[in-house]
């Protein structure tokens, strides 16, 4: 097997992989753009802020230690203590939850019914405090994330691969992990959204709002515990992304990744996220193999591009826009007349 | 007859029970504009009771406000023998009364199944977690409810769209499967908002047999608005009859078609 072939396979895995990462947080707008039609702008944020959360409460951070310095004179930075992993994730899923009920208390029960620019407007605002809060509650610096999942180059694949094609690939375990948790999340929010009496409740209230108020749905309650899905999407999102490369405010900015996967696999198909962000990863991946690659682009159209994979992706959703504006999964829309 | 506290039976022999329902001087305003001014009636156990007027007498404000959409600013709600506080609509369907919309309110990317499964929630109580096992109570809770909508779409006659999208079904069919998810909920009173608006004679009578039967059947209490006054008077047991959000006549179908300022609301008075 000619070499570049070998080596496309494993751009290929290694796309997949980026794309379990992509499809993570289109996941959560998916969440929030199917029960109430919010476009939120601050999913990346949210992840962001569930990332530092969490390092925060394990690290045994003082909470808006330089505000408290600066204000009493005093010197606290740390409570001296560690909290296990699994405890400090239940305790920032509370704080998730917490955030979604002040989210709609104090701003989308106030936009009830209002264009859905406007609610998009809120999300952005929403976007900037959180990331401004995130930074005073828990300060700026890169940090380092690890609650004990697997890193580092899978052996098993290495050494199969090695005997098949006398070439090892490299595939992260942190990238296994991360899909095989997205597969799951993948599979219980489905089944929720279809066979709970909550996630009938959810799609209901995404339909028809008089509708699920005339048969005793509380739409507070559905709101609020459909941001709270989205901030627990949010935080598996923000540990994968952590745990990859340190929780840094720059991790807000793969939300603007998330928007090419969403115009591809639709806005509100649960596994159109997916779909879509696999095809954006080996897509992305791929094309830059592809261009970059002297024997392959430079023989065949006698030139290489390089740095591809900042553009590939909105390209590719610009395309989708003018062939199919409501993307692979999306709901056709159908006007009367 | 009429005022006996006990009940009423009425011309085909039905047993008419006490006081669901009590409206006691209701007002309510949009600003400067009265949608209803004073108004009082009841709705009893058993009963189909009708609310008609000309377009704009207040009757869709009046079914708002027994539903929870509107609050009034005077008068009192007596639901079950207690002074109801405000509330929200979807508390007051928590109470148990359910209701259809004139201009359908339907979850039209579920299917009918689906729509009428939602009429359940009221009944479902098992957590989450259970749900998600699929066990014990989840499951018997699941299949009992179940079991009452399999009933309701027989009843209404809707099994062979059971799957379908509801978008996709003809208005009449719409209508219909609304009122099958009002019913599947099993409320102690079914309020319906203008049943037949926009229909033709034959789905007309349809749904005027449906009503009856529900009634007949179930032993649901309906309280209805609908301004095609042939087919209310056929329907109903007692009317109450709106003009200009005042309450111009109260009783049976045929006191009020004797009732002098109904017949001048409905087909105008000379003015000399």
């Amino acid at each position: 097997m000619p070499e570049q072939v070998i080596f496309g396979m494993e751009v290929f895995l290694n796309g997949l992989m980026a794309g379990v990462l992509y499809a993570l947080v289109a996941l959560g707008f998916v969440l929030i753009y199917k029960a109430s039609g919010i476009f939120n702008y601050a999913q990346g944020v949210m992840a962001l802020f569930a990332a530092l959360t969490l390092v925060g409460i394990m690290e045994g951070q003082v909470p808006f230690s330089h505000l408290i310095n600066a204000a009493l004179g005093t010197d606290l930075h740390h409570f001296g203590w560690h909290v296990p992993a699994f405890l400090a994730i239940l305790l920032t899923m509370v704080v998730m939850v917490a955030l979604s009920w002040l989210v709609n208390k104090i701003i989308f029960k106030h936009l009830v019914n209002q264009e859905a620019i406007i609610l998009f407007m809120a999300t952005i605002g929403l976007a900037y405090f959180l990331e401004g809060f995130g930074d005073i509650m828990w300060g700026s610096e890169i940090k380092k994330l690890d609650v004990g999942l697997p890193q580092g180059i899978n052996s098993l694949i290495d050494e199969t691969t090695f005997k098949i094609f006398d070439y090892g690939f490299f595939i992260d375990n942190l990238d296994i992990v991360a899909t095989i948790v997205a597969a799951l999340l993948v599979c219980a929010l489905v089944a929720f959204a279809q066979y709970s009496k909550q996630g009938r409740a959810m799609r209901a209230v995404a339909d028809d709002h008089q509708a699920a108020l005339s048969v005793g749905i509380s739409l507070n309650f559905i709101w609020v515990m459909v941001w709270s899905l989205a901030g627990f999407v949010a935080l598996v999102a923000g540990i994968m992304w952590g745990t990859k490369s340190g929780v840094q405010f720059s991790l807000s900015l793969i939300a603007l990744k998330a928007l090419p996967v969403l115009m591809l696999g639709g806005f509100t198909s649960i596994p159109g996220a997916i779909v879509g962000g696999l095809i954006i990863g080996v897509g992305e991946k791929l094309f830059e193999f592809i261009m970059s690659s002297q024997a392959i682009a430079g023989q065949l159209f006698g030139f290489t591009l390089s740095a591809t994979e900042n553009w590939f992706a909105y390209v590719l959703a610009l395309i989708f826009l003018v062939f199919r504006p409501q993307g692979l999964f999306g709901e056709k829309i159908i006007e009367r007349v | 007859m009429l005022d006996a506290s006990e009940g009423y039976t009425t011309d085909d022999g039905r047993k008419i029970g006490g006081v669901v329902m009590e409206m006691k001087n209701i007002t309510l305003r949009f600003g400067g504009v009265v949608a209803i001014k004073d108004i009082s009636f009841d709705i009893r156990q058993g009963e189909i009771r009708a609310i008609i007027g000309p377009n704009g007498a207040g009757k869709s404000s009046m079914l708002n406000v027994i539903s929870g959409f509107y609050n009034p600013q005077e008068g009192e709600v007596w639901y079950q023998g207690s002074k109801r506080p405000p509330m929200r609509p979807y508390q007051v369907a928590q109470q148990g009364i359910a209701r259809t919309f004139q201009n359908i309110a339907l979850f039209e990317g579920m299917t009918v199944l689906d729509n009428v499964m939602t009429g359940r929630i009221r009944q479902m109580n098992a957590g989450l977690f259970s749900q998600a096992l699929w066990k014990g109570k989840a499951e018997n809770e699941e299949v009992e409810n179940r079991e009452v909508v399999e009933k309701v779409i027989d009843f209404l006659e809707i099994q062979a769209i059971r799957k379908t999208p509801v978008g996709r079904l003809p208005y009449g069919l719409k209508k219909r499967v609304e009122l099958a998810r009002a019913l599947a909920a099993e409320p102690s009173i079914l309020l319906l908002d203008e049943p037949m608006a926009g229909m033709n004679v034959e789905e007309k009578e349809d749904m005027s047999r449906f009503i009856l039967d529900v009634n007949d059947e179930f032993g649901t209490t309906i309280a209805l608005i609908e301004h095609d006054m042939g087919v209310v008077m056929d329907l109903s047991d007692r009317v109450v009859v709106m003009d200009y959000g005042m309450k111009i006549g109260d009783g049976t179908p045929d006191e009020v078609r004797s009732n002098q300022a109904v017949i001048d609301a409905y087909l105008g008075v000379a003015h000399d």
